[in-house]
């Protein structure tokens, strides 16, 4: 007895160490020049944590040992496999995996003799988060591999949709409902009833949002993971647990903010309205004429041009246009050209997207501005190039006040003295905004896909 | 219940401790910190091995949860390691 309070006290003590090491990482994780350091340190803790754990353990060692191999396999063969452009939907499968664990585990304590209603609360609360968690990370991770084309307004979707509002009534039911506690598992109907409504929700949350509100739709499900870790960690009285989650949950929940502002919107606006609904139509359409070039002409503008800015957008990241940019950009240096990118926080299907791209093909990261770092010298800008971005470099949001994306922070390409726009044909982005940028005086139109486009350019510059 | 305020007091600290830690992230850094933060969140696993096992249902429950915590906690430390690998200032 007294040898198991002792290894207890033991374990309590690794468990701050390694909190302490969690805490240390994540901060170095969010400095340029630390990051990786603290991604060991975060990847150690973990190490710690989990080998302290295994000095008192009930279950069987070779249940355990079949886990964490084949898991650990599974994880380290996606991680190494994946391609950086399928990032996005590889996080939040990722995600979804550490949602489903929490799930588990709060199923497994459910089934435990004896709990108090505070740990029958906890258990709902955690079985509610970790599912919703679950089964929303995988419609993400569906949605942003385009494996799941349904959106908004199909008929599935509002059946799911119609289960997400269920679900709350029902978690607060099966809270109040200390009576389970003690009839399950052998009366389990309530509660598998529970189970599957949860997993519903999750999937009737993320289904009707959109591409361009996934990054905000990621950071958020980042948070409730740790949420739910945490939770799990009240549960089984784990301070570790707590920690770490609680540190998930803060993280992710400041890139929601800091998405959200980005697009100058509410949460609640991007989750449960969207653009669609949100009452005006595009106001006042500023046609014109678009006035097309070729990639020679855009050749001959950008070979006398002594400052180009490049601004892409989700676009590049279909035409995986990434690396013919890097080229381009190398070679306009070359030429004497100063070449910077300007990078939207939203811009792409997660937070820092386009930032990840450009790493992999192996551009500077000093290179890469924010719109406020950009935004007021735009017109010493002799071209500023669009690549497949639309709503981020919409004018109306600076000029137009009936426009629904109005007051969002954008970069102002149209101060620049030419701005080249890339895009495959004139329709509109996400928010479904007439761009008057495409009508400007000085915008010209390179039609077309964007990695052939450049492409024709890096070809000219080096004839 | 002592216990419950005390860790619930742990759980708000950390939570203002956490934001107050990455209030300033640079975008660069965006996707590697929300990379990272779901490789913690792989800390599950610690509550997976912490599950008891009365039976064959909560043996398969403890399974799942722990091999799901694994691919969250090793997919996520590698992938965030390999995205870190890449940025690079010339």
């Amino acid at each position: 007895m007294e040898n198991l309070a002792n290894i207890q006290v033991i374990q309590n003590m690794i468990y701050i160490i390694s909190s302490v090491m969690f805490i240390l990482g994540i901060k170095m994780l969010g400095k340029e020049a630390t990051a990786v350091k603290g991604n060991y340190l975060s990847a150690l803790a973990m190490f710690f944590a989990v080998a302290i754990t295994c000095l008192s353990l009930e279950i069987d060692i070779k249940i355990i040992l079949t886990g964490v191999l084949l898991g650990g396999l599974i994880g380290s063969l996606i991680a190494v496999k994946v391609k950086m452009t399928a990032i996005p939907e590889m996080v939040a499968l990722f995600n979804g995996f550490g949602g489903l664990a929490t799930f588990l585990i709060a199923w497994s304590q459910f089934n435990e003799p004896d709990n108090s209603m505070f740990q029958h609360v906890l258990v709902m609360l955690t079985i509610y988060i970790g599912g919703i968690t679950f089964s929303g990370s995988l419609i993400a991770y569906g949605k942003l591999s385009e494996k799941l084309k349904l959106g908004k307004g199909s008929m599935i979707t509002n059946v799911f949709i119609s289960f997400f509002y269920l679900s709350m009534p029902a978690l607060i039911y099966v809270m109040i409902e200390p009576s389970l506690a003690g009839l399950v598992p052998q009366v389990p109907s309530y509660f598998v009833i529970f189970l599957v409504l949860t997993l519903m929700a999750g999937i009737g949350f993320v289904m009707p949002i959109g591409g361009g509100d996934m990054p905000v739709v990621i950071s958020l499900l980042n948070s409730l993971s740790g949420i739910a870790a945490a939770f799990a960690g009240l549960l089984l009285l784990n301070n570790v647990l707590i920690v770490a989650g609680s540190l998930v949950g803060a993280s992710g929940l400041i890139l929601t903010i800091i998405m959200a502002k980005a697009m100058n919107r509410t949460i609640t606006n991007i989750l449960f309205v969207g653009y669609a609904s949100s009452g005006h139509a595009a106001s006042s359409e500023e046609q014109g004429e678009v006035k097309p070039i070729t990639s020679d002409d855009a050749y001959l503008i950008l070979e006398n041009a002594s400052s180009v800015l490049v601004v892409p957008g989700y676009g590049m990241a279909v035409a995986q246009a990434q690396h013919v940019v890097r080229e381009m950009g190398e070679l306009l240096e070359e030429n004497g050209t100063e070449v910077k990118y300007g990078i939207h926080p939203v811009a792409g299907r997660m937070p820092g997207h386009m930032n990840v791209l450009l790493a992999e093909a192996n551009v500077s990261y000093d290179l890469l501005a924010e719109p406020e770092d950009v935004n007021p010298s735009m017109d010493t800008i002799d071209v500023a190039i669009v690549i497949g971005a639309n709503d981020v470099v919409n004018p109306s949001a600076t000029e137009e006040e009936g426009s629904p994306i109005y007051g969002m922070p954008i970069i102002e390409v149209h101060n620049a003295k030419t701005v080249f726009v890339l895009k495959r044909s004139m329709s509109s982005g996400f928010a479904g905004v007439q761009n008057p940028l495409f009508f400007r005086e000085n915008t010209r139109m390179l039609f077309g896909d964007a990695k052939e486009s450049i492409g024709q350019v890096v070809a000219e510059f080096k004839d | 219940m002592e216990m419950y305020v005390l860790l619930g007091f742990v759980l708000l600290l950390s939570i203002f401790l956490g934001l107050e830690l990455i209030s300033k992230v640079p975008s660069t850094l965006h996707t590697p910190l929300m990379s990272g933060a779901n490789a913690i969140s792989g800390i599950a696993l610690v509550g997976a091995l912490m599950l008891s096992s009365a039976g064959q249902m909560q043996d398969i429950l403890a399974f799942g949860a722990i091999l799901f915590a694994s691919i969250n906690v090793f997919g996520g430390y590698l992938v965030t390691n390999r995205m870190l690998s890449m940025f690079k200032k010339k």
